[in-house]
């Protein structure tokens, strides 16, 4: 299965990930309609310290804890994407606590969302993969 | 000191209604033109640092952002144009020489652009190169003066050290230094790639790249940085730079801010120092002083490799060329005036040295005039922009051609021209590690791939409409090109016909 990869070799730390992501899972068709003054929810965040940056978003592990810890049974695997079915969740951010990546956030509407590789969203493949200025994200079989 | 007499030379437009404060401009800009402003939740500018160099314009997802060249001007006068002026402002305020980078920007004459290259109508036939094979592969070096057999009548094959290329197009001398790592890596893996040859310039080889060896074109220059004998023995060829096309008659100084790390440690010379080429070699002083270098250069190489004896193309050119090519160097390296470089004076730059057009053209006429063409190839540099201005360094007279310029535009630079400065934006001409990561060498080596394959398909075709399936049939054919808007005089140089004739 292709996951999203960041080599942090190449990563610039210019955040464009984060808002090509927020606008492709927006359901809108213009960027500046979907993000201009609004707080954006990325499902990938840059990871900063001195000089490293990282793009951070879900691994979609083999034997996710995310899923195990879901209360609420909207956390499944569908070949192998793990997705986050937000009219089952309860909002308790048990998900958010055990990944270890911390790739799981609280959505805009209190629901938990994650990276689902933009495999549902008009985009069809991943956004930040498509939008890195220096191809520091790939979506890749490994 | 604060400069109070210039205004900025650039605006930078910001549509506010696109923005979305992503503030990916501010975090790309090494100059620091954008910042965020919290309490009003809006993005400012500085235009005094900006250099126009777009790293912004183009990463801005929303395309809310465009650098416009200021209208802010001082008084029309048609005798101080504006540049002239500020460059008096600068010097008054500096007291320095006036720096500046890459090629020369000034409206002097581009001959490319008034040569037209021919094509096969009805009476000979024009051949497609989708379908009937094309050869563009070039061997440059020494050539047998005449068909020689030994006893048996068996032809002698062998020949003094050739330099082999896929295409008549090498990248030229950019040194590790001036440009970075990753520019580096991105020319020689791209080099390798299309079995061509990048030039290290003459900073010396990174250790990581002797790899790339077969495919490198090792520099010795007046500084002899990083020069030794795993150096030479790495290399496809040898190239002794006396002279670079933007600076002829000046050396080189890389700041000692530069010298960092592996830059020191390649350039075999202590951190923080700077590394200064003097403008003459100090062992050349004649024909017989630059023999002397080439033949210890190939008894270094165990006269396995060519050498390349590289010089600006200055006034007396065909007579630098002739002494050349009689010192026992394999090829000569010819740039012209508007070749670019990483650090130049202005006044140098702009004024110095000649279009490389007419150099190319009287130096092959020359050496042919004295029946030496055959020991030397020809290969010209100093803004070849296209496959057209290869096919016509060609038909001129030139054995291969040397790109940078192009080669950079390819990774990413955008031609502002502040190299000097050391703060890139596209990750090219820098050394400060979070710049130069942004030069990733697949996207650059691949990039460079793609041009170099479209100029080559451009190549097949330009000469297949000629009518010529090999690049050798076209070199030196200038009755392939006619001259449009050319003096007699001009065109007596050229060795060309007027459109028409």
């Amino acid at each position: 299965m292709k996951r999203v990869f960041v080599n942090e070799d190449w990563c610039l730390g210019c955040h464009l990930c984060e808002y090509n992501c927020a606008y492709a899972n927006s359901g809108l068709s213009d960027m500046v309609k979907a993000l201009k003054g609004k707080d954006i929810f990325p499902r990938i965040h840059i990871e900063e310290t001195d000089g490293i940056t990282y793009a951070v978003s879900c691994r979609h592990c083999k034997d996710p804890l995310c899923v195990k810890s879901c209360i609420a049974g909207a956390i499944s695997i569908e070949d192998g994407t793990v997705k986050i079915d937000k009219t089952k969740c309860v909002g308790c951010l048990t998900c958010v606590l055990v990944c270890p990546y911390g790739a799981v956030a609280a959505g805009p509407e209190g629901a938990a969302q994650k990276c689902e590789l933009c495999l549902a969203n008009s985009c069809g493949s991943p956004a930040c993969v498509k939008g890195c200025p220096n191809n520091a994200i790939v979506y890749e079989e490994r | 000191m604060k400069d109070h007499f210039i205004y900025p030379e650039f605006e930078v437009v910001r549509n506010d209604n696109r923005c979305i404060q992503c503030r990916v401009c501010e975090r790309q800009c090494a100059n620091e033109v954008h910042s965020f402003d919290p309490e009003r939740g809006i993005m400012l500018s500085d235009e005094t640092k900006c250099v126009n160099c777009q790293r912004c314009v183009s990463l801005c997802p929303t395309r809310a952002l465009k650098i416009v060249k200021s209208d802010c001007r001082l008084r029309e006068n048609a005798n101080w144009a504006d540049d002239t002026i500020k460059e008096i402002y600068k010097q008054a305020n500096s007291g320095g020489v006036l720096l500046s980078s890459m090629g020369n920007p000034k409206p002097l004459p581009v001959y490319w652009d008034k040569i037209l290259i021919n094509a096969s109508q009805v009476t000979n036939p024009p051949i497609d190169p989708l379908r009937e094979p094309m050869e563009t592969k070039v061997f440059l070096g020494k050539k047998p003066e005449k068909i020689k057999r030994n006893e048996d009548g068996e032809l002698v094959t062998e020949t003094t050290p050739q330099l082999e290329l896929s295409m008549p197009v090498m990248f030229s001398a950019m040194s590790y230094g001036s440009i970075s790592y990753n520019a580096h890596a991105s020319l020689a893996r791209a080099a390798t790639e299309l079995g061509i040859c990048y030039n290290t310039g003459e900073g010396g080889l990174h250790e990581d790249f002797y790899i790339y060896g077969p495919n490198t074109v090792v520099q010795v220059a007046s500084g002899r940085f990083g020069v030794h004998k795993d150096y030479l023995e790495a290399a496809a060829a040898v190239e002794i730079k006396m002279g670079q096309g933007a600076k002829p008659g000046i050396g080189g100084h890389l700041p000692g801010a530069k010298i960092v790390g592996d830059v020191s440690k390649t350039r075999m010379i202590p951190e923080g120092s700077d590394a200064i080429s003097p403008a003459p070699h100090h062992d050349i002083y004649s024909i017989e002083d630059l023999r002397q270098l080439v033949y210890s250069l190939k008894e270094a190489t165990e006269y396995k490799k060519p050498v390349i004896v590289k010089v600006a193309a200055v006034h007396n050119i065909a007579a630098i060329a002739s002494g050349i090519a009689r010192s026992g160097a394999d090829i000569i390296a010819i740039d012209g005036f508007r070749g670019g470089t990483g650090a130049a004076p202005t006044r140098i730059r702009d004024n110095v040295g000649i279009p490389i057009e007419l150099a190319l053209a009287s130096v092959d006429q020359r050496l042919r005039d004295e029946g030496i063409r055959n020991n030397v190839s020809l290969v010209v540099g100093g803004s070849v922009r296209s496959a057209a201005d290869v096919v016509k360094a060609v038909a001129l007279g030139a054995d291969a051609v040397y790109v940078a310029t192009a080669a950079l535009l390819a990774m990413g630079c955008h031609l502002c021209r502040t190299c000097q400065s050391g703060k890139c934006n596209w990750g090219i001409a820098t050394q400060r590690p979070e710049l130069v990561k942004r030069l990733n060498p697949d996207m650059g080596s691949r990039r460079l791939v793609n041009l170099m394959d479209a100029w080559r398909h451009e190549i097949k075709e330009l000469m297949g409409g000629m009518g010529i399936n090999s690049i050798e049939s076209l070199r030196g054919n200038r009755l392939m090109l006619r001259g449009v808007g050319l003096t007699d005089k001009e065109l007596e140089i050229l060795g060309i016909s007027h459109a028409g004739e």
